[in-house]
């Protein structure tokens, strides 16, 4: 009896605070929206939006609802976390490995690229690229082009944009060569599993994917055009590129500072992965006459990876969490257009707000649950 | 990658060194001059060959250097450190040149024609960095608004907290039991009095400073000191509270943990200056300092809560059995045997957290607090001295550099010194 108080009732005090809490602010939260004349509601979300955005992926204008403006700003965050993810696991891959190399100068100069870039807070590196370093750039008119076709100037970097036509039997070229890569891979486990031959998986992938998709342009009708930018007068001082794709200076200072400041943590799980691997492993595979590169890809990598690969999402997570500093440089994301400028015209504090905060909760949590899934298939099941 | 390069070598190795050192030293001395005294000794040579001039003869001259065993001290370890394959050998040029290459103007823009004389835009005549308008800016940046003639304040508050914090350093023997107590009950209360009565004012007859005024590298230090303190004993009651054998309160633990762990924290501090004002009561004002401190707090706890989670995991079962077997409750337990190893074992964890914590302080000029990187943007907008972001931003870079930088030194220290002992 005694025990059975004993467990319920710090849990009961426990619920009540938790109800107390939450009841109390929800009170206050009614007083308050009476007393403005604001009623709780998400109404709103079918309103037009009226308001305009510098750069989206999809076609937006003021006439659209706040719900699309949700969408456009939403895949603005995840472009910039994309891209910011593909940059950093290079740049990280190749610093982690460095910080590994037995030359001495390669070995501290990556050290030092991570102390460096790990200890300057990630606002003040936005800042720096945004306000000093890419307003240095020269003005449009004045640009030299880099590689012959794109053009780096203050007002944003112009790419030539490409044209396709029938660019879906591209694809679909594209998806039935993965598919036989997969297939071919799994028959060639199969052969190797029974009768111990090896198939040159690597060679015949390579060839697949790159016949595949050229038969698309000789036979299927497939033509790529690219619009190269060219630079156009405005009034008598002022000149804008045309054509092609122009990337605003917020998207590239941002994504450059989120991908050299997470680039030095995965370099640091890079690092501790490899190292992570008893020198026994390198050498028992050696013995039994392994080559170099099948020690490295049936050996270490494995192994490495599984250490690696749990931090580095995490720090994959995290990036996409700091992706919202976009709205200190004005970047259109998902906090500056819907928690800042939406909130602002509506004055749904709370809807939005949570709206906001549950859209990256639920990004972290969807990662978090793959990554448990991931964990449990690849953990080492003892016997 | 082996290009044969044996081939051409002497069989005399004294010829081999000879050889590999006169092209290593003129393709080094090549790039040298080019960089410091703008001397081309190379641009005779016809096109794009003489900015490959020295790449090459480096690599060269390195090849012909590399040898198993020469008896000079120096170029052995050349050899075993920098010089081992050919692809080593190019990367170690490559590093060297560029080295060698951004020192001069880097050198120059901070130094050599900097300019830090005068109080006045015009002061900067050089084509360097304009370090006058660091200097102008410089109590600013420190300080924010805060009056001027009132910056004791805030620095002998500073030094009355720092002094406070190491008089545990100097408890007696039979004292040392009240060590937390004082770190984790009084000190905090002490200091919180401390800031209030000393850099608000208000009493004493000190004049009152509104938060408003607060701002610079003081903001970031006393947002990040409360958030620390508050964080560290919330972390500890959610860690305890997720590793309960109550459900209730486990899955309130774990949904607070994974809910703030979740979100970005600018998301969090919107959420204090916008949305949290609507869930206090009509006439009750908070200040947007404390909001921003109690969101930050919160926020912070629940990674704080992970880490001791982390410690408390790690203790092996026996400790817990042990505890119990000595007829413990719980609390005796905890407090007593398991709490004190924990958190000893998560000291470094713990640090990294604080390092995060201090890293992320930068945010809240979002809701228009205006510390270090706040001034900056004042600063860089006042139209007397447009376009020095790049020195303010880098002043401010180096401040936070140090400061994480050695706290990550000290951390690591702390990891390596109870390594050791376990």
């Amino acid at each position: 009896m005694n025990n059975k108080i004993k467990r319920i009732f710090p849990q009961l005090l426990t619920i009540l605070f938790v109800v107390f809490v939450f009841g109390f602010f929800t009170i206050n939260a009614q007083v308050n929206m009476d007393n403005r004349g604001i009623d709780f509601g998400f109404g709103f979300l079918s309103q037009e939006a009226s308001f305009d955005m510098q750069f989206t992926l999809l076609d937006y204008d003021g006439q659209d609802s706040y719900l699309w403006a949700y969408v456009v700003a939403l895949l603005n965050t995840l472009l910039v976390s994309f891209l910011g993810i593909i940059f950093c696991t290079i740049l990280g891959v190749v610093i982690g490995i460095a910080r590994l190399s037995q030359n001495f100068l390669i070995k501290n100069s990556a050290a030092w690229y991570v102390e460096f870039f790990r200890n300057i807070p990630l606002l003040l590196q936005i800042f720096f690229w945004y306000y000093a370093a890419l307003r240095a750039l020269p003005l449009p008119e004045n640009a030299q082009p880099w590689f012959g076709v794109t053009y780096m100037t203050i007002k944003g970097y112009y790419i030539p944009s490409m044209i396709w036509e029938n660019l879906n039997i591209f694809m679909s070229c594209l998806i039935g060569a993965i598919v036989a890569i997969i297939f071919i891979r799994i028959y060639a486990k199969k052969i190797q599993e029974k009768e111990g031959k090896q198939l040159p998986v690597f060679y015949i992938s390579l060839a697949l994917i790159t016949i595949l998709p050229l038969f698309s342009f000789l036979i299927g009708g497939v033509t790529l055009d690219f619009e190269i930018p060219v630079l156009k007068q405005l009034a008598k001082t002022s000149f804008i590129y045309e054509g092609g794709i122009s990337l605003p200076p917020e998207l590239i200072a941002l994504v450059l500072a989120l991908s050299l400041y997470t680039s030095t943590f995965v370099a640091e799980c890079v690092r501790a992965g490899i190292q992570g691997i008893s020198k026994g492993q390198k050498e028992a595979a050696a013995s039994v006459g392994l080559t170099p590169n099948q020690i490295l890809k049936l050996v270490i990598m494995p192994q490495a990876l599984r250490i690696i690969i749990p931090p580095t999402t995490n720090q994959y997570l995290n990036l996409t969490k700091n992706s919202s500093l976009a709205a200190a440089i004005a970047y259109p994301d998902l906090v500056l257009v819907f928690a800042g400028t939406a909130l602002m015209q509506t004055g749904k504090a709370i809807e939005i707000v949570g709206i906001t905060m549950l859209t990256y909760l639920s990004i972290s949590l969807a990662i978090a649950a793959l990554m448990n899934w991931y964990n449990k298939r690849i953990e080492i099941k003892e016997k | 990658m082996n290009l044969g390069l044996n081939r051409i070598k002497s069989q005399n190795q004294m010829t081999n060194i000879y050889i590999g050192s006169a092209l290593l030293i003129l393709s080094i001395l090549d790039v040298f001059l080019n960089s410091f005294f703008r001397i081309n000794i190379s641009g005779s040579l016809p096109g794009s060959l003489s900015i490959f001039f020295p790449l090459i003869f480096g690599f060269l001259g390195l090849s012909y250097l590399r040898m198993e065993y020469s008896g000079f001290k120096f170029l052995d370890s050349l050899n075993k450190n920098v010089n081992t394959t050919n692809f080593n050998a190019f990367l170690t040029l490559f590093i060297t040149f560029a080295i060698l290459k951004a020192f001069p103007p880097a050198l120059s823009w901070m130094v050599l024609d900097a300019n830090i004389s005068g109080d006045t835009k015009e002061a900067c005549t050089g084509t360097g960095a304009c370090w006058t308008y660091i200097k102008v800016w410089f109590k600013r940046f420190m300080y924010g608004m805060y009056p001027n003639e009132l910056h004791w304040r805030i620095n002998s508050a500073f030094l009355l907290v720092i002094g406070l914090g190491f008089v545990g350093y100097f408890f007696k023997e039979n004292l040392k039991k009240y060590l937390a107590l004082y770190y984790v009950v009084i000190y905090p209360i002490i200091a919180f009095l401390i800031i209030y009565y000393l850099i608000s004012g208000g009493s004493f007859g000190l004049v009152w400073v509104e938060t408003g005024a607060w701002g610079g590298l003081s903001l970031t230090f006393i947002v990040s000191f409360f958030c620390l303190i508050f964080c560290f004993p919330l972390g500890m009651i959610l860690a305890l509270g997720r590793r309960s054998n109550l459900p209730a309160i486990r899955y309130i633990s774990v949904g607070y943990i994974e809910f703030w762990r979740g979100v970005p924290l600018i998301t969090v501090l919107f959420m204090s200056s916008v949305m949290f004002p609507m869930f206090l009561p009509e006439d009750f004002f908070m200040d947007k300092l404390v909001r921003v401190i109690i969101a930050i707090t919160l926020f912070e706890a629940a990674y704080c809560a992970e880490v001791i989670r982390g410690g408390l995991q790690a203790l092996p079962r026996g400790q817990y059995d042990a505890a119990k077997s000595l007829g413990m409750g719980y609390w005796k337990m905890h407090i007593f045997v398991i709490l004190p190893q924990a958190l000893k074992l998560v000291i470094p964890g713990i640090a990294n957290t604080f390092l995060a914590l201090v890293k992320d302080t930068p945010l809240i000029f979002v809701v228009g607090l205006a510390e270090i990187a706040g001034m900056l943007a004042l600063a860089k907008t006042n139209p007397k001295w447009l376009g020095f972001a790049m020195e303010g931003y880098i002043f401010a870079a180096i401040i936070f550099w140090i400061i994480c930088y050695a706290m990550s030194k000290y951390s690591y220290n702390l990891e390596e010194k109870y390594k050791t002992e376990r």
